[in-house]
């Protein structure tokens, strides 16, 4: 059974089908891609799966839950987490607060055992603070805790969102273009990254333009051009698909 | 050495730098020791008024600066605690089964007050919270004005606009708190001691950075497993449990209320005096508070009694008859547009609202 299952998944918004009968699995511990120009239909695809939207037809099955129509919060709950196309941090919190409020959902703290600071929160706040910290160690920015987040050069952003979506331990992590805007050697680090954050056991799905970073890393590949899927396959054998060309790089005459 | 000492402090002051618990200690000594060394019971009397303006004012904090909803009809849960403990703390409710009205625990009141105010934050948050921005200011300004209409047409219960008079005054231990404002200043102390350690606990808990998430960005603090609804349905109704509390002992202090006193104007200054402060900003929000009270309270009708004696002696009958007290919300209009002027992250800030006014003034197209 796969970890997540999209069966016939369309989502049409008033005229425009942004996704069309859209099939896939993925299995657990894979890598996962998800490519295809500009306007394809991938970022709906990910606000599908993470509850921003409702399909229009079709299921979405999570660890054998159907989670479509549940709400973004649940949904990041049962084990779904996500970044940003464009980073969306808390600007005006530290690196570390960040990612505390990334364990919102594995923490248990009722509003009665913030306000008076009970035994109870006081030592979850303990535990998730060395959580957290563990988890900046892990990627590298441990050293700018009590920065805000809005310091932080471009890239470490990226991987500070990363960073808050894995301390809610997701089983699944929807990466949207995580490479856009970084540098080469960045983009190195990120490529090992993803490949370290497979090794913890979480599952990625991937939405990428960077080609290199796509047929560097994934298990699979799944081709989308006007909300529909035009190809899918190992790397090697998407990269040759005549379809996938065209979509890229129109018709030949 | 200090810094030290600091770390063996209990209820979370261990967070604060031993030069800021030594300021804060040495305010809080001048603070008791006010009603000893200023006999004029007066002034007493104003400074103790100024705890419900605080309370007040930390509880919009909740709502407007860590969760950064905007509400503008705050006075309006004041209200409600205030009603609540008068209706069943004076004769008001009096019926031939009983005939001296209820007469329920001032004690007791100050938490089921509470209770009935956050229940009322639910009541109004639970349909609109899901606007945002102006539409839940317009929203929250319509509550703010509907609920002392209420107190002052249902007639048949609240006295109208008369209001209810001789509701109970507080007794602890057979000491009879009356009208002497020692007691009222020295409770409101206590209260506020005890809001300020919740406060502060709040702020760096996972329920505070959930209020902080939505504040700086509601759609990603959703998509991290943050219950919005819920998160934001806490801070109405904890922001409106403060105001309760305020409610219960403004009301027990004056023994009389009436619609009057919680209209619009309330509300206003309340914003007020946690914008002057800096909002969510702790320090500022006691700053602001105190400030706006003690000019309300205490500066302008001493102001009022020095133009008068001016007046006086150069024969001027217009400094004689002035009122400075109508004049306040001409000097609040005055102050604010002054700080939004000159300091518009407040007067003590918080590092947050600081950075995103420099932000916005370099960039003005910054979305």
């Amino acid at each position: 059974m796969a970890l997540l299952s999209l069966q016939g998944v369309t989502k049409s918004f008033g005229g425009l089908t942004a996704v069309k009968n859209l099939t896939f699995d993925v299995e657990a511990g894979a890598i996962i891609s998800l490519i295809g120009p500009n306007g394809a239909g991938k970022s709906t695809v990910f606000n599908l799966i993470t509850g921003i939207y409702m399909p229009s037809s079709g299921s979405i099955v999570f660890d054998e839950h159907a989670i479509e129509g549940l709400k973004p919060h649940s949904v990041a709950a049962r084990g779904i987490l996500r970044t940003f196309q464009n980073i969306r941090l808390f600007s005006h919190m530290t690196v570390l607060e960040n990612v505390l409020v990334g364990r919102h959902a594995r923490m248990r703290s009722a509003a009665w055992d913030c306000a008076f600071r009970t035994p109870f929160a006081q030592k979850e706040e303990r535990s998730s603070d060395a959580a957290a910290m563990e988890l900046l160690e892990w990627i590298g920015l441990s050293r700018f805790a009590t920065e805000w987040a809005r310091n932080l050069p471009y890239g470490m952003q990226r991987r500070l969102e990363i960073a808050r979506a894995l301390a809610s331990e997701p089983k699944l992590l929807l990466l949207d273009e995580p490479a856009a805007g970084t540098n080469p050697a960045e983009k190195i680090g990120l490529m090992k990254l993803v490949q370290s954050i497979r090794d913890r056991g979480v599952t990625v799905l991937l939405i990428e333009h960077d080609m290199k970073l796509v047929m560097g890393i994934s298990d699979y590949v799944h081709v989308l051009d006007y909300g529909e899927e035009i190809a899918h396959g190992k790397p090697d054998a998407v990269r040759h698909d005549q379809r996938v060309i065209e979509a890229y790089l129109g018709k030949g005459a | 050495m200090l810094n030290s000492l600091v770390t063996w402090l209990p209820f979370g002051l261990s967070r604060y730098t031993g030069r800021q618990v030594l300021f804060g200690g040495f305010i809080v000594l001048a603070l008791l020791l006010l009603p000893i060394v200023d006999s004029n019971s007066s002034h007493v009397s104003a400074v103790a008024d100024a705890g419900y303006i605080l309370l007040l004012a930390f509880g919009l904090n909740i709502i407007v600066g860590y969760t950064g909803l905007l509400a503008l009809g705050f006075a309006a849960f004041f209200a409600i605690g205030a009603y609540t403990y008068a209706f069943v703390a004076s004769p008001q409710l009096a019926s031939p089964a009983h005939p001296d009205g209820y007469h329920v625990s001032f004690w007791l009141m100050l938490l089921v007050s509470a209770a009935v105010a956050a229940a009322f934050g639910v009541i109004l948050g639970a349909p609109t919270l899901r606007l945002r921005g102006d539409y839940l200011a317009i929203v929250t300004l319509g509550f703010g004005e509907i609920v002392p209409q209420l107190f002052q047409n249902l007639d048949k219960w609240t006295g109208g606009p008369d209001g209810i008079a001789a509701v109970d005054q507080p007794v602890l231990f057979n000491y009879h708190f009356g009208f002497n404002p020692t007691p009222y200043y020295y409770l409101y102390m206590a209260v506020i001691c005890i809001c300020l350690v919740l406060l502060a606990n709040l702020r760096n808990s996972r329920l505070g950075r959930a209020w902080m998430a939505i504040r700086e960005d509601e759609l990603a603090a959703e998509h991290m497993g943050i219950n919005t609804m819920t998160a934001k349905l806490l801070a109405f109704s904890m922001g409106a449990a403060f105001a309760g509390v305020a409610g219960v002992i403004y009301a027990a202090k004056l023994s009389t209320i009436s619609p009057s006193g919680f209209d619009f104007n309330m509300s206003i200054m309340i914003l007020a005096a946690i914008v002057l402060g800096g909002m969510g900003n702790l320090s500022g929000v006691l700053l602001g508070g105190s400030i706006v009270a003690m000019l309300n309270f205490l500066i302008l009708p001493q102001a009022s009694n020095w133009a008068h004696a001016i007046g006086a002696s150069v024969h001027s009958t217009f400094l004689m008859n002035v009122d400075l007290t109508q004049y306040r919300f001409m000097l609040y209009g005055i102050i604010l547009v002054l700080v939004m002027l000159f300091r518009p992250e407040g007067l003590i800030p918080s590092a947050t609202v600081r950075a995103e006014l420099r932000e916005s003034m370099k960039s003005p197209e910054v979305a």
